[in-house]
């Protein structure tokens, strides 16, 4: 699926990178420890965080993560986007919890 | 695919401590050095994992420190020696979950102690020495054909 079309279906609001919406998802993976996330989650997935500042940028690129959804309403911070636009990395932001984005891409990904 | 690689290549950054804002610089340009010879992307990412968890543990836990990388047509070294505070016990710190990281640390979402199991797990050969007062070395080398 396309993070655009997830995005349509999560109402997400894009805070960087809108060209990355058109790459495809391979699956989601919810954490705040970034290393963790560097550990565990695979390429293509799209990361579920909490976290907003500037080094989810370079775990999101160097891991080559399909874009970032930053939960319960928290938003990137000005420093943050600036790098996400640099290195093409899309960041997107909801005001749902991480469980209930989860939730929604798990059925989602899942029929 | 064989990498394209002429000779050899070599490179080093300039850590510094507490520096959060530059964290990943030295690894994104490895990255891009990588991907211009035409390594296998699979191997540029476990490099650059390698690379970035260095990188955080230098800004996090040390005053300043380098990072060197030498590319071959074999193999990428990576060698992340700082001064810092050293590690008394190496054998705890490779622990997954042991982390010292400070509460503000903690709270950008570091701190899970998985840095230096990541590391290893990502490269091919791994070592660390530590001198308590002196600072820590991280050795990393990484095949770059299977
Ligand atoms: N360069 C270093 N200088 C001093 N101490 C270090 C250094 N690198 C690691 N350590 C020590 O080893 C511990 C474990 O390091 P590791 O990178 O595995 O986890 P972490 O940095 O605590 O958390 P994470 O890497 O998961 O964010 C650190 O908490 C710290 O006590
Ligand atoms: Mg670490």
């Amino acid at each position: 699926m396309k993070l655009s079309e997830l995005a349509e279906k999560l109402s997400l609001k894009i805070a960087s990178h809108t060209e990355g919406m058109n790459g495809n998802i391979t699956g989601a993976y919810s954490s705040d420890l970034l290393s963790d996330v560097m550990a565990n989650s695979k390429v293509g997935n799209v990361w579920i965080t909490l976290q907003t500042h500037i080094n989810i940028v370079a775990v999101a690129s160097l891991k080559g993560l399909a874009g970032i959804i930053i939960v319960g309403n928290r938003q990137p911070q000005p420093e943050t986007i600036e790098k996400a636009e640099a290195e093409k990395v899309t960041i997107l932001t909801t005001s749902h919890t991480a469980y209930e984005t989860a939730g929604q891409i798990y059925q989602i990904l899942s029929t | 695919m064989t990498p394209e690689i002429n000779g050899n290549v070599e490179g080093s950054f300039q850590l510094i401590g507490g520096n959060f804002t530059n964290a990943g610089e030295a690894s994104t340009q490895l990255k891009m050095k990588l991907f211009e010879f035409g390594v296998d992307d699979a191997i540029i990412r476990r490099a650059a994992i390698a690379t970035f968890e260095a990188e955080m543990n230098v800004i996090i836990y040390a005053a300043a420190g380098q990072l060197h990388y030498y590319i071959t047509p074999e193999n990428i070294k990576i060698r992340v020696e700082d001064m810092g505070p050293g590690i008394e016990d190496i054998e705890q710190a490779m622990q997954e979950g042991y982390s010292t990281a400070p509460e503000w640390v903690r709270e950008m979402g570091w701190g899970a102690g998985m840095g230096l199991p990541n590391m290893k797990r990502n490269s091919d050969e791994f070592m660390i020495e530590s001198v308590v007062g002196e600072g820590t070395t991280v050795h990393m080398t990484i095949n770059l054909n299977e």
